[in-house]
């Protein structure tokens, strides 16, 4: 009991985003929790009762998204509404999943709710009303949203047999139209005055009520309140711990007490449990209908389109098509929207240059800083149209058929199908689809996609592939048809995909083992999307990107700017990375460039031991150094070691520079051996800071990121080493 | 009979769930309780997994999963749940 009286919110400064002018306010503020199953319109109605305010945060201790927003009510208090993630049951497994109960408690370090809001889909209340009646045996303040409303129009669920059945008010709600949302902040506003205590009749065997009465006995005094809830806590241990849950901060009284229990009844206590409530449900739902559809009237329409949709030919047509539009959108039609960023902030580096005296500072704003907002704002087209997609494959239920279509294919990955659009996305840039994997319920499935996503070909790994390919490779054929780069490059796609499929088979054996969850997967009935709901997450993804994983991107691009142009050398301070100077055409061979001269020059020379059994020499140890700001930055760098500046999209000149190049017995310095080798390394190691910035983020840690640069790079020299090694024994 | 095994439209009700326990015990919250009518939809393109119908709403699962219900025939049951056909549920409620 005592535990719950201490500060209703500890934990408001680690949430974030809480600004300080508003801690004060927030103290006093209620808290309301929407609880609900997922695809009830939960998010869209925390979007009509918050507007425009809903702050994103974590969850103390795990990395599920904490969303939260104030509501002004009729009496022009403020209320705090946080949107709990979707759940079809309380129970729970792992510690993701305890969230739903320890917050509606006020447990750990959850702040006591005032009210909680149960979110009905009111087509669906014979599912529904599952968590609902675990809510009401908990005897929680509540109040019910019957949303989806406007859906069953000819069918409507009464809400005062809803009453009748929870004890609470009800009120029916269509998140989507903006229907019942007065009504329901009214009920709001009333509830955490009034605390509704909700209660629920379910009928349990008498044995397992005895089973209960037992247990309560264990539970550890924080937790103990009224004999119901006692109870409904009680069955909540019942059928979620067990000998190999993964919850956390469970009481070991209690949890030796379930175990004893579970084995000493000899009965199916899960069955028992569930099937009393489900007979319950059974028993009144009727009172609630006026009839009861076998297809509730959304369903109908829905399998029609599932008729189409997911047809054998057709429905597989149709999902490749679309999945076309997706990833040709990412991969092309971005372009024009970083080109223009990119543009802008040349512009902008141009107009600096010229107004500011050269020096140091000079060099510090348009290579470090400006660069650097530049390096983050460049993903944003992709961001945005990746987000805008999922909004809309979400939203309107076709997320699920794509996890349907493609379960079979990721099932062999030890991913389910809800990996597979990020996984696509992947080809295009690994930023936009590690952010997507929230579209994963499960964090063990996030993790290992997220691992593996930057494996997968992105479209930053192109330059390299072709200058390398254009410079070493002959554009000559293999038995009369077979065009050597262009092969040459399908191989590397292929190779790629190869090393991906491999790593997620072994990571998900070992680093991020995890239990396999079998799938079970909702498919929603069809629904139009929101716009307003889409252009809202494509906001707030891009929010958080820019907020927490841009900072990272920015210092990174600092540090990459000093340790490539520290020490100075003033003579040709233009040709410092970043600069868009082309001095096209071959120089004469002068005093080593500024860049070599440099730390990361340095570092590049000091590395050369450990590059050479790979057949790199420290100027490609430069490139690679420079490369971590993003893989074709390692084209532009190659040109400054070269002296000729950035090559801009023209990079004849370096590929004569990299054909040109002997070494010290006079053969050629570059063979294609080596090149396969680069470009081995180059789809392998981990050369994207931003990627280690997005991961870093999404994990909340710097663990991850860690192991990600460590597997990657570590494989990748491996079989470059291996490519190499075995090029120069079969004498290439 | 294996609910794996029935005829896509067949409508069967759920005698038996196997299987692990965590899984199980996920089914069963979904409405998969002894008793409960369930229609196997469809099969995904790629063979598995599979589409049904219970409660009103489409769940999909694997086809391993699938062969852990066991289900007998629906004809004869005197079942009242929600996804029951209407026609002989009506006269039962008394609407």
């Amino acid at each position: 009991m005592a535990s719950r009286e201490v500060d209703p919110r500890p934990e408001s400064a680690a949430i974030g985003g809480v600004s300080s002018s508003s801690e004060e306010s927030l103290k006093h503020r209620p808290l309301v929790l929407l609880v609900g199953n997922p695809n009830t319109g939960k998010t869209s109605l925390f979007n009509r009762l918050t507007g425009q305010n809903a702050r994103i945060g974590n969850y103390p201790g795990v990395t599920v998204e904490r969303r939260s927003g104030s509501s002004r009510l009729l009496g022009q208090a403020d209320v705090e509404i946080v949107d709990l993630p979707g759940t079809y049951s309380l129970s729970a497994r792992s510690a993701e999943e305890q969230i739903a109960l320890w917050a509606v408690l006020g447990q750990g370090q959850h702040p006591k709710p005032d009210l909680c809001v149960f979110v009905a889909d009111a087509n669906q209340l014979g599912r529904n009303l599952y968590l609902a009646l675990q809510l009401a045996e908990l005897e929680l303040p509540l109040v019910v949203a019957l949303n989806m409303i406007d859906e069953v129009a000819d069918n409507p669920p009464n809400p005062e047999e809803m009453e009748r059945l929870l004890g609470v008010p009800c009120v029916a709600v269509s998140a989507r139209r903006g229907t019942g949302i007065s009504a329901l902040l009214a009920a709001i506003e009333r509830g955490v005055a009034d605390k509704p205590k909700a209660h629920a009749e379910v009928v349990y065997p008498e044995p397992l009520q005895k089973d209960a009465a037992e247990l309560v006995r264990s539970l550890p005094a924080e937790l103990c309140s009224s004999p119901g809830r006692n109870r409904a806590l009680a069955l909540w241990a019942l059928t979620s711990i067990d000998d190999d849950d993964e919850l956390a901060d469970i009481d070991p009284a209690l949890r030796s007490a379930t175990a004893r229990l579970r084995r000493s009844s000899g009965r199916d206590l899960d069955q028992e449990i569930i099937a009393a409530r489900y007979a319950f449900i059974d028993q009144r739902l009727p009172t609630l209908y006026r009839r009861l559809d076998r297809h509730p009237a959304k369903r109908k329409v829905s399998e029609r389109v599932d008729r189409v949709l997911l047809h054998p030919v057709w429905g597989f047509f149709l999902f490749l098509l679309l999945m076309l539009v997706v990833f040709q959108t990412l991969f092309s039609w971005a372009d024009p929207a970083i080109s223009l960023i990119e543009d802008a902030f040349a512009a902008l580096n141009g107009l600096i240059t010229s107004t500011l005296p050269a020096g140091l500072f000079r060099d510090f704003v348009t290579q470090g800083l400006v660069s650097g907002v530049g390096n983050v704002l460049v993903f944003l087209p992709q961001i945005l149209l990746l987000f805008f997609f999922i909004g809309l494959l979400e939203d309107s239920g076709y997320m699920a058929r794509v996890a349907y279509l493609m379960d079979r294919v990721m099932k062999s990955l030890g991913l389910h199908g809800r990996a597979f659009v990020p996984m696509l996305s992947g080809f295009a840039c690994a930023v936009p689809a590690i952010l997507a994997t929230r579209t994963m319920e499960r964090q063990r499935d996030r993790l290992l996609t997220m691992l593996v996503i930057p494996l997968m070909t992105c479209s930053a790994r192109l330059p390299v592939y072709t200058l390398i390919i254009g410079a070493l490779f002959p554009p000559t054929a293999v038995f009369g048809i077979l065009p050597v780069q262009g092969s040459l490059m399908v191989a590397m796609y292929l190779f790629a995909t190869a090393i991906t499929l491999l790593a997620a088979g072994v990571l998900g054996r070992t680093v991020v083992k995890g239990r396999r969850i079998p799938l079970i997967l909702e498919l929603p009935p069809y629904r139009l999307p929101s716009l307003r709901g889409t252009l809202r997450m494509m906001w707030e993804r891009s929010a958080v990107f820019l907020k927490e994983a841009g900072t990272v991107i920015l210092a990174c691009t600092v540090a990459l700017w000093v340790l490539l142009s520290f020490p100075r050398v003033e003579p040709s301070a233009t040709l410092a990375p970043g600069a868009a100077v082309a001095t096209a055409g071959a120089r004469p061979k002068l005093a080593p460039s500024p860049i070599e001269q440099s730390y990361g020059g340095r570092l590049g020379h000091a590395i050369e031991p450990v590059l050479a059994p790979l057949g790199f020499d420290w100027k490609i140890g430069v490139g690679l150094i420079g490369a971590f700001a993003a893989r074709e930055v390692f084209v532009a760098t190659l040109g400054l070691v070269y002296g000729i500046g950035d090559p801009g999209d023209d990079d004849a000149p370096l590929r004569d520079k990299l054909r040109a190049e002997t070494r010290a017995d006079g053969k050629p310095a570059y063979r294609p051996l080596v090149g396969l080798s680069l470009m081995v390394f180059f789809a392998i190691s981990c050369q994207c800071m931003s990627t280690l910035a997005v991961v870093k983020r999404e994990t909340k840690g710097y663990k991850w990121p860690a192991f990600m640069f460590a597997y990657m790079t570590g494989l990748a020299y491996l079989l470059s080493l291996g490519v190499f090694q075995i090029g120069l024994a079969l004498g290439f | 009979m294996l609910l794996s095994e029935t005829q896509l439209g067949q409508v069967v009700q759920i005698a038996r769930i196997t299987g692990e326990g965590s899984f199980r015990r996920r089914l069963m919250e979904l409405g998969l309780v002894p008793g409960t009518r369930v229609e196997l939809l469809r099969v995904a393109p790629l063979g598995d997994p599979v589409e049904l119908l219970v409660r009103g709403a489409s769940l999909s699962i694997r086809k391993a999963e699938a062969s852990s219900i066991e289900v007998e025939s629906a004809a004869h049951s005197k079942a009242r749940f929600a996804d029951a056909n209407p026609a002989k549920l009506e006269p039962d409620l008394g609407v």
